[in-house]
């Protein structure tokens, strides 16, 4: 008698043996000029179940380059486990290829050459394609959108989401859970969410006077498919009112609250749910702490740390399945659900390559409407970079040293501080910046950029606050960031000590003199959570450097030395 | 992070305080325990405690504390100024023995629960719940 365990670990190898079909010949194939949209979706259908999931796609309608991180360090149980794992150490692990599309799509390496050769990424109307296909083999599958989706462009910040939420519509996503959605207020986020043609879903969205779930949100919804009663539980980004402004959406709550996740599981069980999905913002260690602990769960479907995973992990008897960021991904899993429980699974993680695979003509004419008001503004090109500009980074990124160099020399400060946010795509060396470059790394709807005196014994203080969030071996004390970005000042930090222990050698870099904690510095920073904040946009900062400077050409930034890596 | 030039003074105060992170139970936390149990043994189950892991706000921090069958519930803020924070009496027509509350943290900080049991044994329960300035998520 096989396992229930056996059969997932069976799977798995399944799961991989799908992957590698892809992995290993995409390689070879795009040598011969024939990566095709066929190969991208080629799938035999498993099960009775499939889902389909996309998350953090932060507004990115159409394709774009973004460059997978460097240096993405696990701390504790997590040191050196996925998705902790970068590099060339990633391709061994999966079996990819150098050079390969899948070198491209889920590694750094080479990004500016391979970014040549195979293009941009994403497309919510190749993603349109690819959802349509996965339908047409599996009419019911369930869509589940992770959140992080009405944030992170100039359309979506003129039109307060309302352009993803037109583009999403269309997409007809089945659920939908959130994190950046808050920061529109919650005003407008109720607004939206009272007419949304799907479920919004967060079991750990709460009312903050009455500690009680809140109404607008329900913890779960169930589905019918292929026979199969199959639950789909929410889980928002637990550290909302703390890693953004609370004060912008008061009457709200969050936290983990695995128990009442327990809860929930248990109470879906007990009405009959064959099959229990989570749909989760927790990010990816917090995930699978939570599976580790809340029983009952069968897939975990994470989102918030932009982590792109070949292969599900798993986790006792769950698996959790990382579907990556800005619309570069979408996973798709097929369940084979029997008498009233998981008994296997096949995976694939789909790199929507947008030279590849073809738009979906009506989406795109939809996601064309959305920008048509705003073209001009969006198109004009601020200046050009001779450098690779991108983000995804533990501690520094080349767009976050180019903003900083603009808080710097714009607000005539001493320090610059930018904080550690995820989303923002990559530019390519010789490319033009435009506006809507600069507002996809930058545009939220607390982006003033404040000008003050710190002391160097506050700015410590900062630093291992924010180191904290990020390299805590607990993963429930973490809040998926990364680390703040610093602009004038150079540091070393022990990722191994504890917080008060982690920051040394603070460095006033124009001057080489130590940091005098009794000593006021001028510090320039932006996305400050604190309500009443004075200064001018950051996007208008950044906007007056580029055009100041005309061509960008960045040094490597050395200025933070890690240890215990 | 903005700071007005009255804040980033008034939280320069502050910043004294929080590199002391994370406050340690102190001696006097102990002698408060020893008070409620006379010394007894502390059994790990027995007593449920539910608090945030990060606090949203430092100032209001909602917890819940129970046991089945206990006749009392201690709550201590082990990093507080003055830890005692409640302790909760339950008679015997008590239809649950739980309750929840707000509490104020100075800091990251141990909060610790111990009840009296229906048998005169003790329990304890302790979270740590971590005071942040936020900020900076991804």
């Amino acid at each position: 008698m096989i396992s229930r365990r056996d059969f997932l670990q069976v799977s798995m190898a399944a799961s991989a043996l799908v992957g590698a079909s892809g992995f290993g010949n995409w390689g070879r194939l795009a040598a011969q000029q024939a990566l095709t949209q066929d190969q991208l979706l080629q799938f035999d259908t498993f099960g009775n179940v499939s889902l389909i999931h996309i998350t953090d796609i932060h507004a990115q309608m159409k394709p774009i380059f973004f460059r997978e991180p460097e240096i993405n360090l696990g701390v504790g149980e997590n040191k050196g486990e996925v998705p902790h794992v970068t590099g060339a150490d990633f391709r061994r692990l999966y079996g990819i290829e150098d050079g390969s599309p899948s070198h491209y799509a889920l590694t750094y390496n080479d990004f500016s050459s391979l970014a040549k050769g195979y293009g941009k990424v994403g497309g919510l109307d190749r993603v349109a394609t690819v959802v349509n296909a996965i339908r047409a083999d599996r009419p019911d599958a369930i869509l589940l959108d992770g959140g992080d989706t009405w944030h992170g462009s100039y359309t979506c910040l003129k039109t307060q989401g309302q352009d993803m939420v037109n583009v999403m519509n269309a997409l007809k996503p089945d659920a939908m859970t959130f994190h950046w959605e808050f920061t529109l207020g919650s005003e407008r986020v109720n607004e939206i969410v009272e007419g949304l043609p799907f479920a919004a879903l967060g079991q750990n969205i709460f009312d903050s006077e009455w500690d009680e779930p809140a109404e607008l949100f329900k913890p779960y919804k169930f589905f019918e498919r292929g026979g199969v009663k199959v639950a789909v539980i929410g889980q928002a980004f637990p550290y909302m009112p703390i890693a953004n402004p609370g004060w912008m959406f008061p009457e709200y709550s969050f936290g983990i609250r695995d128990e009442h996740m327990q809860e929930m599981v248990d109470e879906v069980r007990g009405m009959g749910a064959e099959l229990v999905v989570c749909l989760s913002h927790n990010g990816f260690d917090v995930d699978k702490k939570m599976a580790g602990i809340v029983k009952g769960i069968d897939v975990i479907l994470s989102g918030h740390t932009h982590d792109a995973l070949p292969e599900p992990v798993l986790v006792g008897e769950t698996i959790i399945v990382a579907s990556g960021s800005n619309g570069k991904f979408v996973s798709r899993v097929d369940l084979d659900v029997r008498d009233g429980r998981m008994m296997g699974f096949r995976h694939k993680l789909i790199p929507i390559f947008s030279d590849v695979i073809a738009p979906d003509a009506q989406m795109t004419a939809l996601i064309d409407e959305q920008r048509a008001p705003f073209k001009a503004d969006l198109e004009e090109v601020i200046g050009q970079t001779d450098s690779l500009l991108y983000r995804r980074g533990n501690f520094n990124g080349s767009w976050d040293d180019l903003i900083c160099d603009a808080l710097l020399s714009e607000r005539e400060a001493d320090i610059a501080m930018s904080p550690g946010v995820r989303w923002g795509p990559s530019i390519l060396p010789g490319q033009d910046i435009t506006r809507e470059d600069i507002y996809n790394v930058t545009s939220m709807t607390y982006g003033k950029a404040y000008r003050s005196e710190m002391t160097g014994e506050f700015i410590k203080v900062i630093l291992e606050d924010v180191a904290d969030n990020i390299f805590n071996p607990d993963p429930y004390y973490q809040q998926g960031g990364d680390m703040v970005r610093i602009g004038g000042m150079a540091y070393r930090i022990d990722i191994t000590k504890p917080q008060g222990a982690r920051i040394s050698d603070m460095t006033l870099i124009k001057s080489g003199e130590t940091i005098d904690p009794a000593k006021n510095y001028v510090v320039a920073g932006w996305a400050s959570v604190n309500e009443d904040t004075e200064g001018p946009q950051i996007w208008d900062v950044v906007e007056s450097h580029i055009r100041t400077e005309g061509t960008i050409r960045l040094e490597p930034n050395t200025s933070v030395e890690v240890v215990g890596a | 992070m903005h700071f007005t030039r009255r804040e980033t003074l008034a939280m320069g105060a502050g910043a004294a305080l929080l590199t002391v992170l994370p406050f340690r139970a102190n001696a006097a936390v102990d002698d408060l325990i020893a008070e409620f149990t006379g010394g007894a043994e502390l059994a790990d189950a027995g007593v449920d405690l539910t608090a945030p892991e990060i606090a949203e706000n430092g100032n209001t921090v909602p917890i819940e504390v129970s046991a089945p069958g206990a006749t009392a519930i201690m709550v201590l803020a082990a990093g507080n100024p003055t830890p005692p924070v409640a302790t909760f009496n339950f008679g015997h027509l008590a239809a649950s023995q739980s309750a929840s509350t707000r509490i104020r943290l100075a800091g990251t900080q141990d909060v610790i629960a111990v009840a009296q049991l229906a048998d005169g044994s003790f329990a304890r329960e302790s979270k740590t719940v971590k005071v942040t300035i936020g900020g900076c998520g991804g």
